[in-house]
């Protein structure tokens, strides 16, 4: 029973950082890194809220979510693909932007009761008993996030498309040669991960914490991007890891609670540090030799691309 | 997209059309450093509804300039100063973290006054101000003694600072007074302002097994989670009546207001004196919301707790009472003083927690 | 109609004038626009963000507290990127710096010597210099991409230093508060001037600026750091070894940001709390792209985005916008900053959907 209630507790806190992650998974396996998915993401929640409050229905929240960040992600992608400029900066640039905007086009939403999006039940697959309430018994963004893995897994290793798209990550020069439109490709790739991080932003909106406050994201759009790299650019290795990062914050929480009973206290801060510190051991370990590091590494990250004509 | 765009431009433009005061060279300011944004629904709003009241109030002898957002550190003297030179003649700073600043700048501006909100160091031209917080969580926590049928209630606190430690042992010192063995569970959040995290917190808390839940941090979500788990809470800085209107039994409201309207009349008729307020429920500086969702005699005797604690007959910390360890602490019949409250730093008996130190 | 860009054979010298005044143009025009559509007077807005911060000489002191970190930062990181080495985890660096300067005045607060303050900021700019160690270490030998290693112990620096102010760094006496003792006088790094506030991390900023800036340009070092930049081939050819620039760029960029840190510290905080940088660390980075990765550039694009902060505050208080409204003033500017360093390299054609070809600039 507490079993169950911790995991449902997790899925919600590991979605959001799920979701976003594939959004910049796609975008960094094209080649682009984007560092404003904090930005977009809080682009996302505030859009979905306001959309929500105004049309009474989450679901179209949901969608005014995604179109938000998608849009927002837009700006980035003329700045780095169409003029070149620095990605790195530009997506600081993006997130500074999307923090200052989305507190300006918030404020009249603040201390208003948010509209939850309700769970979904599947018939028949969510009366199995403890799976059932877990897995089939979820909200709209749980069920994407699932859907979103298979889908890009299929759509990276099994489509033309994927294959093009990953060839431009790898090596933008020889993509072009081959006669695939780098810009263009790469435009949907940002485009994308800007729609899942807006995505993202709308689970904390509606799902998560149905509220607007500023500054809600509270730091997930950069545990996003370390999730990217901690999964190795693999979209099942984000899911995996996704609920280990989440797993981390919410058994920091219960371990407070049985550790009081037992009187021992690990510092919060050191478990927090986890995360990331794996991170950066399984980038060495992917990174270790030349083999792996192909396999796994999208080779023209953040690399600019200008097409000679 | 567009048109929804342009509308909240255009919603965005009225708000902030109508938070701008008109300029007045003759009026004496009184000016306002927030650490978050005003709209935060918690700390800080409380700040800005007292800054409304004393507007209010005394508007047309004042005006109440503010900075919002200002990080702690060096930011916060460049903001405080900043409002030193502009003319303001009595500066409230609203943050802990502000305390140094507020010094360092006291010292270069003699002539100003300044108000540092729950600090413990002041000067000749700095004043600090703090309220009685723990007499509100006192009466929450007879409430939760009533109310409780594990006699287990769950607290998610922010940093372990004294205000914090004092407010989980009046909330469990009141659960007893009610229920013997009332215990408290407690959960160190580690944020003042993160809703996600908060929203954890509480999740964690119910799910061991806590059927009343309280908390020390600033958003709304822990009063949401109680609603959909279907448990009850008490609001923390505003009434978080919207966010559980079935859920809240009370809530211990900042108001500011009075407070300041009082040092700005002391101000402007010369009394203004360096002082350490802390003030209560009986000056107006801390309100009980309206106490829904419970039997009517829960409610009344919380109205009578109320009422003593105003009048003085009863102090939440009075003896018979034992530390954590169960060494004695308060004698029968003896009362904590305000030095022990404001410095808290040990917990009484029927906290579930090792305090972090 | 699409956009098309067309290197240029060299980087215009023209345009490297025009565009930070295009960029100033387009914002002030667009920032106009936005404070119209608040109801606000255009060009107060623009007066209390542009001028007024310029007026007092306590406000030019703030200018300088507020800018030297960025251009300390932003010059160390100039100098990474430029050798195509991109550390991202200056603000951890900068955390780590501010740690290990703070170890004299918080563990051994009794030694107050004359030594005290040197030695603080060198350890500050060692700390900063070992942790970028760890992502050099982890690039040089293991290949391992410093931009998401670098920005992972960002995260860990300030974790740690969370854990140090509210745990054993704590002042005994500063009722659990998460704060230390505050820095003898014999740990602070005083105000350059009797006028005011600012302290010598400006002129730390401004010599180190200079210094690497000749370095740079006059010295094998530079030219190594340009070469390697352009072409690691190129660079093996002439013998250079990318292995060691990597740990020269990636230990300079740390030192400096580590620098920065105990610098702030000692001299603007004056004790260690949970949360020392409101982001210097990832601004600085936008400073050393603004500064063209130029040393000296640095110190102007440091002392704009300084100014920015400064002027969003004015502009608060004068005509009653909110903070939020500065924030998207500040992001304007970055955009169009970034975007118009465009026409320094590129030609930019606008081009019509016939295919004609309309030249731009």
């Amino acid at each position: 029973m507490i079993f169950e209630a911790i995991l449902l507790t997790i899925i919600t806190a590991s979605t959001p950082l799920v979701i976003a992650s594939l959004g910049e998974l796609v975008t960094e396996r094209a080649g682009v890194l984007n560092l404003g998915v904090e930005g977009m993401m809080i682009m996302g929640a505030v859009g979905a809220f306001a959309v929500a409050q105004m049309t009474g229905s989450p679901y179209i929240g949901v969608i005014a979510g995604i179109v938000s960040g998608a849009v927002f992600s837009l700006l980035f992608g003329f700045l780095t693909l169409t003029l070149v400029a620095n990605q790195v900066a530009t997506g600081l640039a993006l997130t500074i932007l999307g923090l200052g905007a989305s507190g300006m086009l918030g404020e009249s939403f603040v201390g208003i009761p948010g509209i939850k999006l309700p769970a979904i039940a599947i018939p028949l697959l969510s009366d199995i008993p403890f799976i059932g309430p877990i897995l089939f018994k979820q909200d709209i963004a749980f069920y994407l996030s699932i859907a979103l893995v298979l889908g890009i897994n299929w759509f990276l290793f099994r489509t033309r498309a994927g294959l093009k798209l990953r060839a431009i990550g790898d090596s933008h020069g020889s993509a072009h040669a081959l006669g695939i439109n780098v810009i263009r490709t790469r435009y949907l790739a940002v485009m994308f991960g800007g729609a899942c991080a807006g995505l993202a932003g709308a689970q904390l909106s509606l799902i998560y914490t149905p509220q607007w406050v500023e500054n809600m994201s509270a730091g997930r759009g950069w545990i996003a991007l370390a999730l990217v790299v901690f999964a190795s650019w693999r979209p099942w290795r984000v899911l995996i890891g996704g609920y280990l990062f989440g797993a981390v914050g919410i058994a920091q929480l219960h371990a407070q609670i049985i550790g009081q009973e037992f009187g021992i206290a690990i510092p919060a801060q050191f478990l927090s540090m986890l995360p990331y510190v794996a991170t950066v051991v399984v980038l060495v370990l992917i990174s270790q030799n030349r083999r792996t590091t192909l396999i796994n590494t999208p080779a023209s990250l953040g690399k600019p691309f200008v097409p000679d004509r | 997209m567009k048109k929804l765009l342009l509308s909240f431009a255009a919603s965005a433009a009225v708000l902030v059309g109508a938070a701008v005061t008109a300029e007045a060279a003759d009026k004496t300011k009184v000016c306002f450093i927030y650490v978050g944004s005003r709209t935060d629904g918690g700390w800080t709003q409380a700040h800005e509804l007292g800054r409304q009241e004393l507007e209010k109030a005394l508007g047309d002898k004042i005006e109440t300039p503010f900075l919002e957002n200002v990080p702690e550190g060096p930011d916060a003297e460049r903001a405080i100063e900043r409002m030193a030179r502009s003319g303001c003649s009595l500066v409230f700073t609203t943050s802990f973290g502000f305390m140094d600043a507020t010094l360092k700048v006291a010292q270069k501006f003699p002539k100003v006054k300044f108000e540092h909100a729950t600090g413990y160091k002041t000067a000749e031209n700095v004043s600090t101000y703090n309220s009685r917080f723990y007499e509100g969580r006192f009466i929450n926590g007879q409430i939760a003694g009533a109310i409780s049928k594990k006699g287990v209630g769950g607290y998610i606190a922010s940093f372990p600072i004294p205000e914090v430690v004092a407010g989980i042992n009046a909330f469990v010192t009141g659960a007893r007074t009610v229920n013997p063995d009332f215990k408290l569970k407690v959960v160190w959040a580690n944020t003042w302002f993160d809703p996600g995290k908060e929203a954890d917190a509480a999740k964690a808390l119910i799910d061991q097994g806590v059927d009343i839940l309280t908390q020390h941090t600033d958003t709304t979500a822990p009063m949401q989670v109680a609603a959909e788990r279907g448990i009850q809470a008490f609001g923390q800085a505003s009434d978080m009546i919207k966010a559980g209107p079935k859920t809240q039994l009370s809530a211990i409201v900042d108001t500011w207001g009075p407070y300041y309207i009082k040092r700005t009349n002391a101000l402007l008729d010369g009394t203004w004196k360096s002082e350490q307020s802390f003030d209560g429920l009986k000056d107006g500086i801390l309100t009980m919301a309206p106490y829904t969702n419970m039997p009517d005699d829960v409610k009344a005797k919380a109205e009578a707790t109320e009422a003593k604690i105003k009048s003085g007959e009863i102090a939440p910390f009075t003896g018979p009472l034992n530390k954590q360890d169960g060494t004695p602490w308060l004698k029968a019949g003896e009362k904590a003083d305000d030095g022990t409250i404001l410095g808290m730093n040990f917990y009484v008996e029927g906290v579930e927690d090792k305090l972090p130190q | 109609m699409r956009i098309e860009l067309e290197r240029r054979p060299r980087a215009s010298k023209l345009h490297a004038l025009l565009s930070p005044l295009l960029a100033l143009a387009l914002t002030v025009f667009f920032g106009g626009l936005m404070f119209m559509a608040l109801g606000k007077d255009p060009l107060s807005a623009l007066y209390s963000f542009f001028i007024e911060p310029l007026l007092d000489t306590w406000s030019l002191h703030e200018l300088a507290i507020k800018a030297a970190p960025l251009i300390l930062i932003g010059v160390g990181l100039s100098v990474a990127y430029r050798s195509n080495n991109w550390n991202i985890g200056a603000e951890g660096q900068f955390t780590v710096g501010a740690i290990f300067g703070s170890i004299l005045p918080i563990v051994f607060a009794g030694w107050q010597t004359p030594l005290t303050l040197p030695m603080m900021l060198i350890l500050g700019a060692l700390g900063g210099a070992l942790y970028a160690g760890i992502p050099a270490l982890l690039k040089a030998h293991f290949n391992t991409n410093e931009i998401l290693t670098s920005l992972m112990l960002v995260y860990v620096a300030q974790l740690f230093l969370d854990w140090l102010a509210r745990g054993v760094w704590k002042d005994p006496k500063g009722f659990n508060f998460p704060q230390s003792v505050t820095f003898s006088d014999a740990a602070t790094l005083g105000p350059m001037f009797e006028s005011g506030r600012a302290h010598w991390a400006f002129a730390f900023a401004l010599i180190a600026a200079l210094l690497t800036w000749i370095m740079m340009r006059f010295t094998m070092k530079g030219f190594q750091v340009a070469v390697l930049g352009q072409s690691e081939r190129a660079g093996r050819f002439a013998g250079f070894s990318s292995r060691r620039m990597i740990w020269f760029s990636m230990l300079f960029s740390g030192a400096l940001a580590g620098l920065a840190g105990i610098s702030e510290v000692a001299g603007s905080i004056g004790h260690i709390q949970p949360i020392i940088s409101p982001g210097y660390g990832f601004t600085a980075i936008i400073v050393a792209f603004l500064g063209r990765l130029n040393p000296l550039g640095a110190i102007a694009s440091g002392l704009v985005l300084a100014l920015t902060y400064l002027g969003g505050e004015a502009a608060q208080l004068s005509i009653g916008v909110s903070d939020k409204v500065t924030r998207v003033f500040q992001g304007l500017l970055l955009f169009f900053v970034l975007s118009c360093d465009t026409l320094i390299l590129y030609k930019v054609r606008l081009v019509l959907a016939g295919g004609k070809s309309e030249g731009k600039a």
